[in-house]
């Protein structure tokens, strides 16, 4: 894709995460809008991925996101890197849709392959993912993503000391670095002092994205972050991001973690993003 | 009335480890996970040849149980091991969310459920387990009584596809299930005949249960034993067949009251035929250090217990 097409996408991206939040009066913009370059570039540049989908995704590269929450970026990337329709992002949180609050594998929507939500699961899946990959002699790679606040569940912990102690060289974990979670900033809330340290005194690789939200930096980091695998180390990337990008009202606050924008400060988070590739 | 007898007594987990490894020269998808417990669960020998499908997690269960759900996507079949109790309220929230909610196909196996792991008390004797396992939307829950059922099903749940909870204990139990016996999930096992009182029983009181049909036999009570080996999903019309003919139940299982095979059964006998039941259960409380012998006869897990429990449930009729 050209960097023009990548950035219509984004700016769609943005929208459709907009609208759907809106649209329920819930859901998490936030977080979804800081990751929105992320997913974009990871689906449209970076993973080699099947035309149809299939849960044990074989011969492909897979992504599991554990910061469930962020799940409006996730169905907007997915629904428009053709998993399933966009017209199926109306039915967002409703009631018998695929599109949960938090994604599930449970109602069958194409591009999922765990349920995420309750935080702190995702990188040991990942490295059960990747571990069977190594096992089937498949080449391909296994990406996850992890909110920072999300690094307070202990769990990730063990995923981490495991990863390295048995040379899963074959992830790339990337880390939502925002800086904020529900009840403020990562600092105040439990201080997690220094993440990129912590990972290298782990034994990771840590690749840093200091613009997480240019498109350009994400593709360059991501590279560097691939040629890092197959080296028997796991790989971390820490992603630098703003949480609310692209809507200077939700920038630089946690208050849009968890809320949806009302009639008017839609129509102002919409005008600052125009439609490019037509809204679902 | 049939007798049972047998000529040795071994260990579940034992029961466990030589269907792993059955499975693991059979099945070249089945992978093994486990946390630092290895000998414990009896797993050394899929270790040894399997290694490269052998996963040592460590101390860290939660972890552990991610992992399984993620070797599952590319097609294996991941068997965790570790005890009862970290194998189910330790990873709770992992095993609801990774694996049941996402319909993984992880087998976990659990050792050292109930009193009788012993001396090591309250911190490792789970009694809730079945509770909370039956309670996960479609999630099987197993509970086999001895050596040989505990190995025939070990190798069925790898053919049934998603996820299992099989229970297992510590102490060696008398072995009287057939050898080759086939294990069918969810098919209960009648194992005496009678007419005056069904006994419903599972894990390691199926074979109380049997001790006790000898002495009420004696006593000149027609005692019908059921091996409920399979709590989820639950062969109701096994249940509903002998209780037609003898009117009452008795429910036997080292497990609390809440939350147990006692109430699965109760349930299925409220909505449709309710006679009377009485339970031989632990009464809501954590065990204790002791030897099996001891906490089951302390805590009501044994045949005496059932023969007070079937003489109660008669009278009620």
């Amino acid at each position: 894709m050209s960097v023009t097409q990548l950035n219509n996408l984004t700016t769609q991206v943005r929208r459709d995460i907009l609208r759907m939040v809106h649209k329920v009066n819930s859901g998490h913009p936030g977080g979804s809008l800081g990751c929105t370059e992320f997913l974009v570039a990871l689906y449209s540049e970076i993973l080699t991925t099947n035309k149809q989908f299939e849960m044990d995704g074989v011969n492909e590269d897979l992504f599991f996101l554990s910061n469930g929450h962020i799940s409006p970026v996730f169905y907007s990337v997915l629904a428009r890197s053709g998993y399933f329709p966009i017209e199926e992002l109306n039915t967002f949180r409703l009631l018998d849709s695929r599109l949960q609050g938090h994604p599930t594998t449970h109602e069958g929507l194409p591009g999922v392959r765990i349920a995420s939500g309750s935080l702190g699961q995702g990188m040991s899946v990942a490295i059960g993912a990747a571990l069977t990959k190594k096992l089937n002699n498949d080449i391909h790679l296994v990406y996850s993503l992890h909110g920072d606040g999300e690094l307070q569940e202990g769990q990730n912990w063990e995923a981490i000391m495991y990863a390295s102690a048995n040379k899963i060289d074959n992830v790339i974990c990337t880390i939502d670095l925002n800086g904020k979670q529900i009840d403020g900033p990562t600092d105040d809330v439990l201080n997690m002092g220094n993440i990129k340290s912590k990972f290298e005194a782990f034994d990771w690789k840590v690749v840093e994205i200091d613009n997480g939200n240019d498109l350009e930096s994400i593709l360059k980091g991501m590279k560097v972050a691939k040629s890092a695998t197959g080296k028997g180390v796991p790989v971390c990337v820490l992603l630098k991001t703003i949480m609310g990008n692209g809507v200077d009202f939700m920038m630089h606050t946690h208050a849009w973690h968890g809320k949806a924008p009302n009639d008017e400060q839609l129509k102002i988070a919409l005008s600052q993003n125009p439609e490019t590739l037509g809204d679902y | 009335m049939k007798t049972y007898t047998y000529t040795e007594k071994k260990d579940t987990r034992s029961g466990f480890g030589a269907g792993l490894t059955e499975l693991g020269r059979k099945n070249k998808d089945v992978v093994a996970l486990c946390a630092d417990l290895t000998g414990s669960l009896k797993m050394n020998q899929f270790e040894k040849e399997n290694p490269e499908r052998f996963f040592q997690i460590g101390i860290a269960e939660a972890n552990m149980m991610g992992i399984a759900a993620g070797l599952t996507i590319g097609g294996k079949i991941p068997f965790t091991g570790t005890f009862a109790n970290f194998s189910t309220g330790r990873v709770y929230d992992q095993i609801r969310q990774s694996i049941a909610y996402s319909g993984k196909n992880v087998k976990i196996c659990a050792s050292h459920a109930g009193v009788t792991l012993g001396e090591d008390g309250a911190t490792h004797q789970i009694l809730e387990d079945i509770g909370l396992m039956k309670m996960l939307p479609g999630m099987i829950v197993i509970n086999p009584c001895d050596y040989n059922q505990t190995k025939a099903a070990t190798i069925a749940i790898a053919n049934h596809y998603g996820p299992v909870y099989l229970r297992f204990g510590r102490p060696a139990v008398p072995v009287f299930t057939p050898e080759n016996k086939i294990f069918e999930i969810g098919k209960a096992i009648k194992l005496n005949e009678g007419n005056d009182v069904t006994i419903a029983a599972t894990g390691h009181l199926v074979w109380e249960a049997l001790e006790a049909a000898k002495e009420l036999n004696s006593l000149g009570i027609s005692a019908e034993v059921i091996n409920i080996h399979t709590i989820k999903p639950l062969d109701e019309s096994a249940i509903l067949k002998s209780v037609e003919k003898t009117g009452c139940l008795v429910s036997a299982e080292e497990h609390n009251y809440y939350g147990g095979l006692g109430e699965s059964i109760a349930r299925v006998l409220v909505l449709n035929n309710p006679v009377p039941q009485e339970f031989v259960a632990t009464n809501d409380t954590f065990g204790e250090s002791g030897t099996p012998s001891q906490l089951m006869k302390k805590y009501g897990l044994d045949s005496d217990t059932i023969i007070k429990k079937v003489e109660k449930v008669i009278a009620r009729k």
